[in-house]
């Protein structure tokens, strides 16, 4: 237990000297994607081999090490998914890609035994090869703050993320700064919201700090439930001290005792991680009564989420940790005021909590040197879709989506042309080539009718229908409507079925129009976030591929081919046998013949499955 | 229907949460581990334990996609349909699931009660995409090939879940 700042740089210097004779660290990345790869089997062969080769070796920092051991960790996610399972060699920074259990020996005996690379396991980009982290155009490019220790440290460790600086900020705001002072650092930052809709945080703060309540709440907003999003899952799988730093630093300034993070159930190893952080953070007195031998009293308790979308809007999310159905309501009051329990609460997202300690430590200055004016300090990206380079990344606020896809994605995939990225979810709009040289920061994304939401990059090629992107987003949006508030309950039925119609075939002129009108009045009365933004993708498609939908609708084409349902399947007889298999493979009944003659497709009938065309041997069945 | 239900179960959960009505979210989260769904019989006895109606219990039950008022399979497998499954086609491997299984969209689960097949918007692995998980456990890069694979080592046990 540590009762004072004494105690704490004590126990950081005894964690330092520890972490320093650890001479070689083998990190292996235990991120959700890498663990899906098989990283856990590398953890128990490595552990295996070093045991029977007689290795002196360390797991973790609890037990006093002798000699020149070896750390074997499963670190956080090193964000590199697309690469995985990945194992990085400390301090000579090697970084293998993609390896196996029959590779542990080979990287043992030379790297970690001896002091040579594994080329064969680096990573490869044309005719180079990279044996360094820092060296990979992925990595080269980013600037990680969030993200520093992702991949870098163990994230089941408090004593690795002590070691590492951690709670440095905390000491100092306790010892040196009065709330106030933390508060005008947050405030020079401009810090912004990082949960998509960018509202300051240091004004938030304030608001709460304010009011006179007995009660007040830190609430974390954990509900990453944008689908093709996981920056806040990273953080809280891989570096959950950092973001309980910061939330202890928000309850320092606006006099709060407890605190809720709210974490989606689809998240279990986030979960788990996060009540490992909370038990060590309370076993050493950093959360629970008198932090650090201070007046300041503040726990966590974590909430787990039940699978409903719009739990991530705030009045929801506030109503579902008080165990209700998780409904927004009409505001104001807004969260501020009549949050939780309807207390003052500050609400903010992972990534947002995860920016304070930094901000804290180094000055709100020193913020506002990263990135733009407006939108100040870094962005965490999930790089995901139809792009070489998967995965998670942070960079400056401001930088182009050029540089994001071509140097740090790798370009598309198979050479494929890019069409659009999908930003922001479901809530968000798309960019095309001409927002390519586009600085990405929250005012900027505004202006061209998308929004950074919580940093979801879906990256889409040539091949992809943009009226099925909508339908896409439109049927998740519906399917995830809690029904409370009218337009968009039943305005994002209406619009899914006119999308519907459209992808079916059955589009009639003036249904783009249609979905226009609709967009507007659901935007304008919807009751929560969720409901106002519902029709951006599809006003964003419609404004940036109208022809598409037109095609759809006036031509009955899909111009990418990929809308079942207008598909043109026919036989070529010119190349058919006659061997009657298609017609035998069809659910439909469509496909009649003689054998030996050419068949046919009725394309009446034909519901366009296509398992004629995978049927035929000869390449006969044809698509348009 | 009523037997299903172990009192001494239930009140070791409700105890977990000292019979706070607030955490009914986590009661019945925790019943549904034991059970893999809500039985009918927990609602009234939720009910009178903890003093809120049967009607506020069974609309929070209904109100969040992950409760289930019908039993579900040995296997509970979601697809995951987040954009970035999407994109890289994660509906054709739903397709196939339901095709080899003989289920649909609203037959979700096999009668001899062994899979449960289902969709999740997103599971967060895009990188790995199109994902799947098997009883929580992320499989990734799948593809219609895969599926059939995946389906016969589960019932062969040669895959674990």
């Amino acid at each position: 237990m540590l009762k004072s700042r004494e105690d704490l740089q004590n126990l950081r210097a005894l964690y330092k000297a520890r972490l320093d004779r650890q001479k070689v660290k083998i990190l292996i990345c235990a991120g959700t994607a890498c663990v899906a790869n098989g990283s856990l089997k590398l953890y128990d062969t490595f552990m295996k081999l070093i045991k029977e080769k007689g290795i002196n070796c360390v797991v973790d920092l609890e037990h006093e090490p002798e000699g020149d051991p070896i750390g074997v960790k499963k670190s956080g996610c090193h964000g590199f998914c697309e690469m995985g399972p990945l194992v990085r060699i400390e301090p000579k920074g090697y970084l293998y890609v993609k390896v196996k259990p029959e590779d542990c020996e080979e990287i043992l005996e030379a790297s970690v035994v001896g002091d040579t690379c594994v080329e064969r396991l680096t990573y490869h980009k044309g005719n180079e090869s990279h044996k360094h982290q820092e060296s990979i155009p992925f990595y080269k490019l980013q600037k990680r703050v969030v993200l520093e220790h992702c991949g870098q440290i163990d994230a089941t460790s408090i004593g690795e993320y002590i070691a590492k600086d951690g709670y440095t900020a905390l000491e100092k705001a306790l010892f040196d700064m009065t709330p106030e002072e933390v508060l005008r650092e947050v405030e020079i930052s401009n810090l912004r919201g990082r949960g998509g809709g960018g509202f300051p945080t240091a004004r938030k703060w304030s608001q709460v700090k304010r009011q006179k309540a007995k009660d007040k709440y830190i609430v974390c907003n954990g509900d990453e439930g944008d689908p093709g999003a996981f920056m806040d899952r990273s953080v809280m799988e891989s570096d959950p001290h950092k973001m309980l730093e910061g939330m202890i630093l928000a309850a320092y300034v606006c006099g709060a005792k407890q605190g809720y993070i709210y974490v989606r159930a689809e998240y279990p190893l986030a979960v788990k991680r996060l009540g490992i952080a909370i038990e060590q953070a309370r076993e050493l007195g950093i959360l629970g009564d008198h932090i650090l031998g201070t007046d300041l009293c503040f726990d966590i308790k974590i909430s787990r989420g039940a699978g409903a979308f719009v739990c991530g809007e705030g009045s929801a999310l506030t109503a579902s940790i008080a165990g209700k159905r998780g409904m927004p309501r009409v505001k104001p009051p807004r969260t501020v005021e009549h949050g939780l329990y309807n207390s003052p609460t500050v609400l903010n997202n992972v990534e947002t909590y995860a920016n304070v300690p930094a901000i804290v430590l180094n000055g709100g200055q020193w913020f506002r040197s990263i990135g733009p004016e407006n939108s100040p300090g870094t962005k965490a990206f999930a790089l995901t879709g139809n792009i070489v380079n998967t995965g998670l990344i942070e960079v400056a606020m401001g930088t182009t989506l050029r540089e994001i896809i071509y140097d740090i994605g790798g370009g598309m995939r198979e050479g494929a042309e890019f069409k659009a990225v999908q930003i922001g979810g479901p809530s968000g709009g798309c960019l095309t080539k001409e927002h390519l040289d586009l600085p990405l920061d929250f005012d900027n994304l505004k202006k061209v009718g998308a929004m950074i939401g919580s940093g979801g990059l879906v990256v889409m090629d040539e091949h992809t229908c943009m009226v099925e992107v909508a339908r896409f987003f439109m049927s998740f949006t519906q399917n995830e409507s809690c029904g409370k508030c009218v337009p968009c309950r039943e305005g994002t039925k209406r619009m899914l079925e006119i999308l519907e119609r459209i992808v079916a075939g059955n589009g009639q002129p003036g249904d783009v129009e249609l979905l226009e009108e609709l967009a507007e009045t659901i935007s304008a009365t919807a009751l929560c976030g969720l409901g106002k933004s519902a029709a951006l993708p599809v006003l964003s498609t419609i404004k940036y591929f109208r022809d598409e939908y037109e095609a759809h609708i006036n031509d009955k084409v899909c111009p990418t081919k990929n809308c079942q349902k207008l598909r043109k399947i026919y036989i070529d007889p010119a190349l058919c046998k006659g061997c009657s298999k298609c017609a035998r493979n069809c659910p439909a009944g469509a496909i009649t013949g003689q054998i030996k003659s050419p068949f046919v497709i009725d394309s009446a009938k034909c519901v366009k499955c296509g398992a004629c065309v995978s049927a035929c041997a000869f390449h006969a069945v044809k698509e348009d | 229907m009523e037997s299903v239900c172990d009192v001494i179960q239930l009140d070791k959960i409700l105890e977990k949460y000292q019979y706070d009505p607030g955490s009914i979210i986590a009661i019945l989260q925790d019943t549904q581990e034991v059970y893999h769904y809500l039985p009918r019989c927990v609602f009234p006895y939720y009910s009178s334990k903890l003093g809120i109606s049967e009607a506020q219990i069974f609309s929070i039950a209904t109100f969040y996609e992950n409760f289930s008022l019908e039993p579900k399979g040995k296997y509970v497998i979601k697809v995951c349909d987040g954009t970035a499954c999407h994109v890289r086609k994660s509906m054709a491997i739903l397709e196939q699931l339901r095709s080899e299984l003989g289920l649909s969209p609203s037959k979700k689960t096999t009668d001899d009660l062994l899979f449960t097949v289902e969709t999740v918007s997103c599971l967060g692995a895009c990188g790995l995409a199109p994902t799947l998980t098997v009883n929580d456990k992320v499989m990734g890069m799948m593809s219609p090939d895969k599926v059939k694979e995946l389906l016969t080592g589960l019932k062969e046990g040669t895959i674990d879940a």
